[in-house]
């Protein structure tokens, strides 16, 4: 007898990838292979969702992951991340501006009127979510005359490429603490290249919120939105667009557009801090909170989130999450969702899945090991009974 | 595939990284050494973290050999092996472990003694012993440097009273050169005692929580136990008091897969480590040929010769003495806090 339990490894895996490609052409006749193109267009959001939880900015590889992961978020956003692994770091962009982007949608809840105007561009948020049964059968032709239509009615002249941050006049007003001068030097904390060693700064928290999974993000905030913290948020500012990137040039060294990446981008107020907490600095944080250094005046808070692509509901969580880590931070973490280890080390999908998967892997000697203890406890238990 | 990545998948960068970690982790023997860990093209978990410590280290020309629970065939390990010939070309694999220059493993240590020039990578789930009573990286980091570790035997003894018996099966903690104590991985307690003074370099590697660190060779290994609760390694006894022997090789000095024969519904021992179990069969001599690890540590070895059917296994083992913890105790480490001493089961 061979080693029945686990032979035939790899004649097995070989089976596993021809039958997972098998259900993804299986159509037949009708099939046709999705293309990339395809996926990044019509499946806008799912594309936004990968490319932001992959990390690294490239749509037609993220078309590609989804066409190969067939739909899975996870594993697409993985394959992503995993070609990441093999591309050096060659070059650091200059802080960018995002009161820069090309808007295709900014709204604040704070203000019914703010400069530049509320412009809702593609959501769903006031849809009907009714099944909209004319897209079962759709003719190419129909399909192609909406996209005609559309600029047939829409006036597009008087529409500026960008507006002004809803918090310039916030923090005008004083209503905001002032920009920290010296955030501009502080080198950003690089995720991909330091591991997170506690306590970390609030760029290194960004950091791992901007990448982490949607679903994960949400549910912890929405525990401190729920009564398990007391963000009471306020969405100053949300704005989708896409956002030029900066790099110097090779020879002259004078920076030059090289592109532009579709972001989404959240700054949340919240109720204000009270009067001289400021002061008292808790643990070993870098100071980088906003209203700890010497500001005595009360002020609103702020949180910030970020995201590549269109992902509202990431960047809308991130921020709360942001804003409560930084208590967190600041007086100390007094739920989970002000705490940096306990959101910073769970909210990674390809860490999170992955390990999640792990435990289908084959687990004999653990188990085994496992039945030695307990058969010796049972067994102690015993001969104590016989003897009582 | 080779086209489009470089030799050993990670860019250059990326395993110089690697390679400057785990020389700070050998030079702090049992320290966690924090590194950035890249994201592998297989799952957190599945050994990301040995694998990137393989891939940064394997040179062209070297030998690898990849295991999962003892096994070269099972699932991952295949998986792993396969990756690794993929990226990077001019390495040659084997299933042997005297054979290998570089062995990655998942939750064994082969049975085989390892000598000076091998180097064993283990892939760890879990790197901190203190998880288990402290939440919290920050204050486990403060723990690990000032070695306190008084949580973790509380712990034991919170177990001794509940249990009577120490409870923790495998990732037995270990302390490592009289300071930092380590998960050595979910190797069963079994392998253990092979961390200790070993002669090749053991590197574990983290890959989802991002930590690498090392038992340097001949470095010490005591696993946490008291004066008079000792330190034991699973028991392969049967209810008689006999060592149970693997059903393929005869060999009754090897950790044991249990499992059901599907056919007779019997109960079946078979050896974990499959290099060592083909090796004992194929032996003629493989009674001479004491597995040198529990040999060192006072273990008897009763490896038989030729491979025997079930029948003679069966002599066989009625031949045996039947002295109640004859083989069960085989190793026994008692470790004080301060003291330690090594001594033979039946003695303790």
């Amino acid at each position: 007898m061979g080693y029945v339990a686990i032979k035939g490894g790899a004649q097995a895996i070989e089976g596993t990838k021809t039958v997972f490609d098998y259900l993804r052409t299986r159509q037949s006749d009708e099939g046709v292979p999705l293309d990339t193109d395809t996926i990044e267009n019509q499946l806008r959001l799912l594309h936004s969702r990968v490319i932001s939880e992959g990390g690294v900015y490239h749509p037609r590889l993220a078309s590609l992951a989804i066409k190969q992961s067939q739909g899975d978020t996870l594993e697409a956003a993985f394959a992503l991340r995993a070609y990441r692994s093999t591309q050096p770091r060659l070059v650091e962009t200059p802080v960018l501006s995002t009161g820069n982007m090309r808007i295709t949608r900014r709204i604040s809840s704070a203000f019914k009127d703010i400069p530049g105007g509320q412009m809702l561009g593609a959501t769903t948020d006031y849809h009907l979510r009714l099944m909209r049964m004319e897209l079962l059968d759709e003719s190419p032709e129909r399909f192609r005359a909406i996209a005609q239509e559309m600029f047939d009615t829409a006036s597009v002249d008087n529409i500026p490429d960008s507006f002004p941050k809803v918090l310039e006049s916030l923090r005008a007003e004083g209503l905001l603490p002032p920009l920290d001068p010296k955030a501009h030097n502080r080198d950003p904390f690089d995720i991909t290249r330091e591991p997170l060693i506690f306590p970390v700064s609030r760029s290194a928290a960004l950091a791992t919120m901007a990448r982490a999974e949607q679903g994960s993000l949400l549910a912890i905030a929405y525990s401190n939105m729920r009564g398990y913290g007391d963000v009471h948020p306020t969405v100053a500012e949300l704005r989708v667009g896409y956002l030029p990137v900066f790099l110097p040039h090779p020879i002259t060294g004078e920076l030059t557009e090289i592109g532009e990446v579709e972001m989404t981008e959240c700054e949340v107020v919240a109720m204000y801090d009270e009067q001289g907490s400021s002061s008292v600095a808790r643990g070993r944080t870098p100071g980088e909170t906003e209203g700890d250094e010497g500001n005595t005046k009360p002020t609103f808070t702020l949180g910030y989130g970020a995201c590549f692509g269109h992902n509202e509901v990431k960047a809308i969580s991130m921020a709360i999450l942001d804003r409560a880590l930084q208590k967190g931070m600041k007086d100390g973490p007094s739920n989970p969702s002000e705490d940096p280890e306990f959101v910073l080390l769970h909210v990674d999908g390809i860490d999170s899945m992955g390990f999640c998967t792990h435990y289908k892997m084959p687990h004999y000697v653990t188990f085994q090991s496992d039945m030695d203890r307990l058969r010796s406890t049972q067994q102690k238990q015993t001969s104590k009974e016989s003897i009582a | 595939m080779s086209a489009a990545y470089p030799f050993g998948f990670l860019d250059e960068y990326a395993k110089k990284e690697v390679r400057r970690t785990a020389l700070k982790a050998v030079a702090i023997p049992g320290y966690q050494v924090p590194y950035s860990s890249r994201e592998m093209p297989m799952g957190r978990g599945f050994g990301t973290g040995g694998l990137q410590l393989t891939l940064a280290l394997l040179g062209k020309g070297e030998t690898l050999k990849v295991i999962d629970q003892g096994s070269d065939d099972s699932v991952n390990a295949v998986n792993l092996r396969s990756f690794i010939e993929m990226t990077c070309d001019d390495i040659n694999t084997t299933t042997s472990t005297e054979e290998a220059d570089v062995i990655q493993s998942r939750h064994r240590i082969p049975e085989k003694a390892l000598r000076e020039d091998q180097l064993i990578v283990l892939q760890v789930p879990y790197p901190d012993p203190l998880v288990v009573v402290e939440a919290s990286e920050d204050k486990r980091k403060m723990l690990h440097g000032e070695a306190d570790y008084s949580r973790l035997l509380v712990k034991l003894y919170e177990d001794i009273v509940k249990f009577d018996e120490i409870t923790i099966s495998h990732r037995y903690p270990t302390r490592i050169n009289d300071h930092y104590v380590i998960d050595p991985s979910p190797i069963p307690r079994w392998d253990v005692p092979k961390l200790h003074q070993s002669k090749a370099l053991i590197l574990l590697g983290a890959g989802r929580e991002k930590k690498i660190y090392a038992v340097p060779p001949y470095t010490k290994a005591e696993p946490l136990a008291f004066e008079d609760v000792p330190f034991r390694v699973e028991d392969f006894t049967d209810e008689h008091g006999v060592r149970r022997a693997c059903q393929r090789c005869g060999c009754t000095s090897s950790f044991l897969d249990e499992f059901v024969d599907s056919k007779t519904g019997n109960k079946i021992y078979q050896c974990s480590d499959t290099d060592w179990c083909d090796e004992q069969g194929s032996s003629n001599v493989a009674g001479g040929r004491t597995p040198g690890a529990m040999d060192e540590q006072g273990g008897s070895n009763v490896a038989g010769g030729t491979t025997p059917g079930m029948e003679e296994v069966e002599q066989r083992r009625e031949q045996l003495p039947r002295t109640p913890g004859e083989m069960n105790e085989q190793t026994v480490l008692s470790v004080g806090i301060n003291k330690v001493e090594v001594v033979n089961g039946q003695g303790a």
